[in-house]
């Protein structure tokens, strides 16, 4: 993450194609319509602890600054709670934008290192691809080992808890057949 | 008698299994069948949509897919499953590009989306199918001495908002009300618990799990109904450590509203799951 508040930016920051391809994904349609009026800001419950808010990010976005959106956290941050998305007065589609924002900062490898929502998100969609079901437990487990292992030991409580209330699968939940799953997945990539 | 493909999703048969347990239990007693779909796989929550998006509703689609071929609607109880199987829908419905690859992938397990499945949500079925009329007769120890708070999360009303409104929601104040209880005003009944950030980003979740708690207690709730396994646990999970953090006590019981509903339909607290719930230092009415 930059300090974004000082970083001066210069013609070559720009990416001009930036706008133009998150305006093609499905949800970024109507990012010109954006009349910064902050409605998203002030809705965001997750606002205050962003580095920059939802509304600079669709002014950062149609200006073309991609490195200052793709290493922000602020996509990360986004819990995906539609509350901006459905009160814009512009119908932009704010959730779905921060959606699109994620996914381009995964295939460049821009997003912000060593956070771990990026990870969790991926061990997520490596964890379904593979077995077809998530198990919470393990989930959890896997994240603390790749981000911050003592996390571990602070979680214990809660974890024996739910164990003791029958809330916790230790196992791998897997579906009767990952092989349906997998060929799904599989012929997507290829067409 | 009426029958749902049931999907339960992945928390149900863990943090959410006092919900699978208690909705279950209401479903039965009010003669309403849930059949799970067989061999449904993972919704692909939030997490699936921020790597793939055709992917994501591919997942969704294959559940859609299995659900058609049981011709009955579809109930998802977990919040974030029953918003990406209708967020799916939509997509493969609004964007042709996305709809040919996904039924390529369906095409190439043998399995088609026609797209006429219908998601439900428990909360939409009861209020709307069963009715509130009807669920009244059907209470027998109604819920006196309930203040509750309602709480309905994020995604089971917004961004589409199919059954309730998308910012002010009524359905879960309804229906509490027709069970008997005192309904509090909780202006924050539709903000978000921020979901999975509890497990990422543990303060920012914790700030954000006190605040809905503080205000549901400042309202004089003393107890809040949850809709959703994710919303439930955040909210029930850390409320220790919001005391340790905030210096202030506002332990509260966090239960499904599906158990509450069974409560006052005269049901077993153990038929619904109750002793699997944290026991939090302010216990339910009905425990004290």
């Amino acid at each position: 993450m930059r300090n974004v508040t000082t970083h001066c930016r210069y013609a070559e920051d720009v990416n001009a194609a930036f706008p133009v391809e998150i305006m093609a994904k499905p949800g970024g349609e109507a990012l010109r319509d954006c009349i910064q009026c902050g409605t998203c800001s002030g809705a965001c419950p997750m606002a205050v602890h962003m580095d920059l808010t939802p509304r600079r990010v669709i002014a950062l976005t149609r200006a073309g600054l991609e490195r200052d959106v793709l290493e922000s956290a602020t996509p990360w941050l986004c819990a995906s709670c539609y509350e901006c998305q459905v009160r814009c007065p512009r119908e932009i589609k704010v959730t779905d934008i921060m959606y699109a924002l994620k996914r381009r900062a995964i295939e460049k490898g821009l997003y912000p290192k060593r956070f771990p929502i990026p990870v969790l998100a991926k061990a997520f969609y490596n964890m379904v691809a593979t077995n077809g079901r998530n198990s919470e437990s393990r989930l959890v487990i896997e994240l603390a080992l790749r981000t911050n292992p003592f996390s571990l030991l602070k979680m214990a409580p809660v974890g024996l808890k739910l164990l003791k209330t029958g809330r916790m699968v230790l196992g791998q939940d897997r579906i009767k057949d990952p092989k349906q799953l997998k060929a799904i997945l599989d012929a997507m990539e290829e067409s | 008698m009426t029958a749902y493909a049931y999907y339960p999703g992945c928390s149900l048969s863990g943090l959410g299994k006092p919900y699978d347990e208690s909705l279950r239990a209401v479903f039965g007693h009010l003669g309403l069948g849930l059949e799970e779909i067989p061999d449904w796989n993972c919704c692909g929550a939030t997490s699936y949509m921020s790597v793939s998006e055709d992917k994501a509703v591919a997942l969704a689609a294959r559940n859609l897919a299995l659900a058609e071929q049981m011709n009955a609607q579809v109930v998802a109880p977990c919040a974030a499953c029953y918003l990406v199987l209708i967020k799916a829908q939509h997509m493969i419905a609004d964007y042709p590009a996305i709809a040919d690859k996904v039924h390529k992938g369906l095409q190439a397990a043998g399995l088609t989306y026609k797209g006429h499945a219908t998601v439900r949500h428990p909360l939409d079925i009861l209020v709307n199918d069963v009715g509130l009329d009807a669920i009244k007769t059907r209470v027998t120890a109604p819920l006196t001495g309930y203040r509750v708070a309602p709480y309905y999360g994020c995604q089971i009303v917004r961004p589409y908002g199919a059954f309730d409104d998308p910012l002010r929601p009524q359905t879960l104040d309804r229906l509490m009300a027709a069970a008997g209880a005192e309904v509090v005003d909780y202006p924050l009944k539709a903000h978000c618990c921020g979901g999975s950030l509890m497990g990422t980003m543990e303060d920012i979740g914790v700030r954000l799990n006190f605040l809905l708690l503080k205000e549901a207690k400042s309202r004089t709730a003393n107890v809040l109904a949850t809709v959703c396994p994710l919303c439930q646990y955040n909210l029930e999970a850390y409320q220790d450590k919001m005391r340790r953090t905030f210096h202030e006590n506002v332990d509260l019981p966090v239960v499904y509203f599906t158990q509450l509903l069974g409560l006052a339909f005269g049901l077993q607290p153990k038929t619904l799951g109750l002793q699997r719930n944290f026991v939090t230092a302010a216990p339910l009415p009905a425990m004290v």
